[in-house]
C-alpha cells in the first residue's frame, strides 16, 4: 500500500479489507479469520470499536448509546456474555458540558440495559479545531464457552443452511443522514441502535442451531453477506421480498438512490441457522421485541463460486458485490 | 441522476410543496406544475415536480395489462 | 408505495415475460439511451426474465458518462479560484478529470458541495454573499428545465453571485447519430422521464425517417417488461412508429410550463459527447439574456486537452457497440472504487451497472 488514506478506507468495504490485511494484519501478526471479536485463551473474548458519528445527537440516540451497545453487539455476535467496558474520550475544547451530560447519561443508561459495566475509561481534550466535536473509543470483555468458538469462524455452515435477520435495514443510516439536515429531507425514522445480547443470548440458551453471526454495521448486509461467502467459499442466495424495509427509509433510498442493503445498522443481526432448525431460531427471536420483525431471508448454496445472489421482489436476479466506495461518511 | 419518483404532495407554500415519498418528507418546487393540489402525485426530479402523475392511465395502464394477458391464454 | 409497488408485482412481472417469449420471432436489439433505464434494467434483473434472442444494449444515456473530460477540468480549474463554492450533483463529485477530480479537489482544500436540487445551490449562494457559487448543470431535457427555474429564481431574487457552468444535452440528436452512423439496433427504449416533459413527439422522426421502433419507457419492470413487448409487436409487423408506454407521466406534447423555462432560458449549441465528438445542437447554453449567470462572466480559466486513456472503451460502449464485458480493464484495473473512465463511476454508467448487478447466466 502506498498513497494517502482516503475516506474510502474507512467505509467498511473493499478497500478497508485492503487496509486491514496489508497493513493491520500484517504488521500485527493477526491470522484469518478476522472476527468482530478476538477469543483469547478459549474463553475470553475481547473487543474495540470507535465512534466518529456525525452528528452527536440523532432520532434513536447519541454517540455515547451507540459506543455502548455497538461494543456489547460485536461481544454478544460471538456467542459471548459482555461484561465490562472501557471507554475514552477525545473532546473538542468548547464543547458543552450539558452535551456531555446527555451522552454520559445514554451511557450509563444503555450499559444497564444491556447488564454491563462500565470500569474504565479515559479523557483527553484537544485544541479546538482539533477533533470535531468528540470520538469515542470503546472497548469491551466477555465471556465465551469455548464449545461455541465456532459461531465467530462459521467453519460448521453447510449448503442448505438458512439466513435469518432480526428486522428492517437501513434506519440507524438513515436517521442520522436525516439528523444531518444537509440534504432537504426529514423522515420519521429513528436509529435502530440496540443493545442485541439479551435476545442473542435467549436463542442460544434455547437452541443449538445458531452457526454463524454477525452484526451489521458498516457495510450494511450486503457486506456482511460478501464477507460470509468469502469466508465459506459458497455462495448465498437471498429474496428481496422477505427483506424488510421500513417504508420511509425506501422512499429515501428511491430519492437519493441508496440500496438499503449497504446502509449501516446499529440494532442488527445476521444469524445462520442449520437447515431445519431456523423456524425456531425466528419464534425465539420474535419474542424479544428487538426481533419482532425477523425474518428468513436466504439460504447458503452449493456453488463453490461464492457469489452473493438476490432474487429481485420481481423475480429477476442480479449480484450483490462487496460495498464500493462512500455512500455515507461518518455514519457510526 | 435521472431519478424521478412518484411523490404525494402533502403540503403547498407558494411555489414550494412538501412531498412525501413513503412518509419520509422532501421539497419539491412546483414552479413547472399548473394548479397542483394536495393529494396529487407528481414525479419528482432534482428537487422539482417535473408533472403531474395521472391516476387514470395508471389504472387504464393495469388493466391493459391484465387484458392482454387473458387475451393471450384464450388464443389456440 | 403508490406508482411503485404495482408495477413490481412479481405475477404481473412473470405474465409479461411469458407474453413476451411467446411473441419473438427472430433476434431482436434494442437500446435504451437513459441512465435511469440502465440503473433499472440490471437493478431489477431484466436480462434474465427475458428469452436469449433480445439483447437489450446501453446507449449515451448517462449525462456524467458523455460529458467530457474537459467539463472536469473546467470545474476543477474553478474550484481552485479562492471565493469560489462548487456546487454540484452527487454524481459528478468522483468522476475523473485529466489529472483528479472534484472529490479530490475538496479533499485538499477547495469548497465543492453535493446539493441535490438548483434550488440549494441557490441558497448556499445567498447564504454567501462574498462568494461565487458555481452551479455544474448536468443532465438531458429531464433536469434542464429544472435549471431553468433556478436561473430564473436567481433573476428574481437579484442573487448576484451564483452561476452556471453548463453541460446540459439534449437526447434527439444523438439518437440520430447512432442510427445514421450504423449502430445495427430494431428499436430504441425511450427515455420516460425526458418525455414527460419534451412530449413523445420528438422522437417522431426516428420512425419516420429511419424506421426504427420507439417505444416511451417508464421504469418499474412491468413498464420495461411492457414496453419490451410492445417493441418486439412493433418491429413483428414491420411497423415502426412512437408508443406510449409510460402514459401515466407522458403525453404526446409533454410539460408545457417546463419547455417554456427550458426555451426561454436557454438556446441549442454544438456540444461535444464522449465517444462521439462534436454532435450539432445537442447542447444546452444561455440565452444572451442570461449570459450574465455564466461561470465564464467573471473569470476564465484554461484547460488542455488531454488525450483519453487509450485502454477504456467508454466512447464504444456509449455508441452501444462495445459492452463492458468486452473492455479489456474491466473489473480488471476499472472498478467502482478505481474508476478509469465514465461509464464506471457514475451509477447511471453501463460499466458500473454490468459491475455491479450482472448475472452471468
Amino acid at each position: 500500500m502506498s498513497g494517502n488514506i482516503t475516506l474510502n478506507h474507512g467505509e467498511g468495504g473493499r478497500r478497508t479489507h485492503e487496509l486491514i490485511r496489508d497493513v493491520f494484519m500484517k504488521k500485527f501478526g493477526m491470522v484469518e479469520p478476522l472476527t468482530d471479536s478476538a477469543i483469547l485463551e478459549g474463553s475470553l473474548v475481547f473487543t474495540t470499536d470507535a465512534y466518529v458519528v456525525d452528528p452527536l445527537f440523532f432520532p434513536g440516540g447519541n454517540i455515547g448509546k451507540l459506543a455502548v451497545c455497538g461494543t456489547v453487539n460485536d461481544l454478544a455476535v460471538s456467542g459471548a456474555l459482555p461484561e465490562y467496558i472501557a471507554c475514552s474520550f477525545i473532546i473538542e475544547e468548547g464543547f458543552p458540558v450539558n452535551d456531555l451530560l446527555v451522552i454520559v447519561d445514554s451511557m450509563a443508561e444503555a450499559a444497564e440495559n444491556a447488564g454491563v459495566r462500565i470500569v474504565a475509561g479515559d479523557t483527553k481534550v484537544v485544541g479546538k479545531g482539533k477533533c470535531d466535536k468528540m470520538f469515542i473509543t470503546t472497548s469491551g470483555t466477555g465471556m465465551l464457552d469455548v464449545a461455541k468458538k465456532y459461531i465467530s469462524t462459521g467453519e460448521r455452515i453447510k449448503p442448505g443452511d438458512r439466513l435469518i435477520i432480526n428486522g428492517s435495514l437501513g434506519n440507524h443510516a438513515i436517521a442520522v443522514l436525516g439528523a444531518r439536515k444537509q440534504l432537504s429531507f426529514t423522515t420519521p425514522v429513528s436509529s435502530d441502535c440496540a443493545p442485541l445480547n439479551h435476545m442473542i443470548g435467549e436463542v442460544l440458551n434455547n437452541c443449538n442451531g445458531v452457526l454463524f453471526m454477525r452484526d451489521l454495521t458498516r457495510g450494511g448486509l450486503g457486506g456482511v453477506l460478501n464477507e460470509l461467502s468469502e469466508i465459506m467459499g459458497n455462495g448465498i442466495v437471498i429474496n428481496e421480498s422477505s427483506i424488510p424495509v421500513d417504508e420511509p427509509v425506501r422512499g429515501v433510498c428511491e430519492i437519493l438512490g441508496f440500496d438499503p442493503l449497504y446502509l449501516a445498522n446499529e440494532g442488527k443481526v445476521l444469524i445462520v441457522s442449520s437447515k431445519g432448525m431456523e423456524n425456531q431460531i425466528l419464534d425465539l427471536l420474535r419474542q424479544d421485541p428487538l426481533g419482532k420483525d425477523s425474518a428468513i431471508i436466504g439460504e447458503v448454496t452449493a456453488d463453490k463460486g461464492g457469489k452473493v445472489i438476490i432474487e429481485t421482489a420481481s423475480g429477476g436476479r442480479r449480484i450483490i458485490d462487496m460495498p464500493s466506495g462512500v455512500q455515507l461518511p461518518r455514519i457510526c | 441522476m435521472c431519478l424521478s419518483i412518484p411523490a404525494k404532495i402533502v403540503s403547498i407554500d407558494g411555489d414550494m410543496a412538501e412531498v412525501s415519498v413513503g412518509g419520509s418528507l422532501f421539497k419539491a418546487g412546483l414552479h413547472m406544475i399548473s394548479d397542483a393540489k394536495i393529494g396529487d402525485y407528481i414525479l419528482l426530479h432534482a428537487g422539482f415536480a417535473i408533472q403531474k402523475i395521472s391516476e387514470q392511465e395508471a389504472a387504464e395502464t393495469l388493466e391493459i395489462l391484465r387484458e392482454m394477458d387473458d387475451a393471450l391464454n384464450k388464443e389456440p | 408505495m403508490k406508482y411503485i409497488d404495482e408495477y413490481r408485482d412479481k405475477g404481473l412481472i412473470a405474465k409479461l415475460a411469458d407474453m413476451i417469449t411467446a411473441s419473438v420471432r427472430r433476434d431482436y436489439t434494442f437500446m435504451e439511451v437513459c441512465g435511469g433505464h440502465t440503473a433499472a434494467i440490471h437493478r431489477f434483473g431484466i436480462p434474465y426474465l427475458l428469452p436469449e434472442n433480445i439483447k437489450l444494449i446501453s446507449g449515451p444515456g448517462c449525462p456524467v458518462c458523455v460529458t467530457g473530460t474537459d467539463f472536469i477540468d473546467t470545474a476543477i480549474a474553478y474550484s481552485q479560484i479562492d471565493d469560489v463554492i462548487i456546487t454540484t450533483f452527487g454524481d459528478l463529485i468522483r468522476v475523473p478529470g485529466s489529472e483528479s477530480s472534484l472529490e479530490k479537489m475538496n479533499e485538499s482544500g477547495s469548497d465543492v458541495r453535493i446539493v441535490f436540487s438548483g434550488l440549494d445551490a441557490l441558497e448556499i449562494a445567498k447564504q454567501n454573499p462574498q462568494k461565487k457559487v458555481i452551479f455544474l448543470g448536468i443532465g438531458f431535457e429531464t433536469t434542464a428545465p429544472a435549471t431553468a427555474v433556478t436561473i430564473k429564481q436567481a433573476e428574481k431574487e437579484n442573487v448576484g453571485n451564483f452561476f452556471l457552468l453548463s453541460a446540459h444535452k439534449v437526447m434527439p440528436p444523438a439518437m440520430e447519430t447512432i442510427v445514421k452512423d450504423g449502430t445495427s439496433l430494431d428499436g430504441f427504449i425511450c427515455p420516460g422521464h425526458v418525455a414527460a416533459v419534451t412530449g413523445s413527439a420528438i422522437f417522431d422522426f426516428l420512425p419516420e425517417k429511419y424506421n426504427t421502433a420507439c417505444v416511451v419507457t417508464g421504469f418499474e419492470p412491468a413498464d420495461l417488461l411492457q414496453a419490451i413487448l410492445m417493441l418486439v409487436k412493433q418491429v413483428n409487423s414491420n411497423n415502426p412508429e412512437v408508443e406510449i408506454q409510460y402514459n401515466r407521466a407522458v403525453t404526446v406534447n409533454g410539460n408545457q410550463e417546463a419547455r417554456q423555462y427550458l426555451n426561454e432560458v436557454f438556446e441549442y449549441c454544438n456540444a461535444r459527447w464522449r465517444g462521439f465528438g462534436l454532435i450539432e445542437d445537442s447542447g444546452l447554453k444561455l440565452a444572451g439574456k442570461y449570459e450574465r449567470f455564466n461561470a465564464g462572466s467573471f473569470a476564465t480559466v484554461e484547460v488542455s486537452i488531454h488525450e483519453e486513456d487509450r485502454r477504456c472503451i467508454c466512447p464504444e460502449i456509449l455508441r452501444g457497440l462495445k459492452e463492458p464485458g468486452d473492455c479489456p480493464i474491466f473489473a480488471k484495473s476499472c472498478f467502482p472504487e478505481n474508476p478509469v473512465g465514465a461509464c464506471m463511476v457514475s451509477p447511471e454508467g453501463a460499466c458500473n451497472a454490468w459491475y455491479k448487478y450482472k448475472v452471468s447466466r
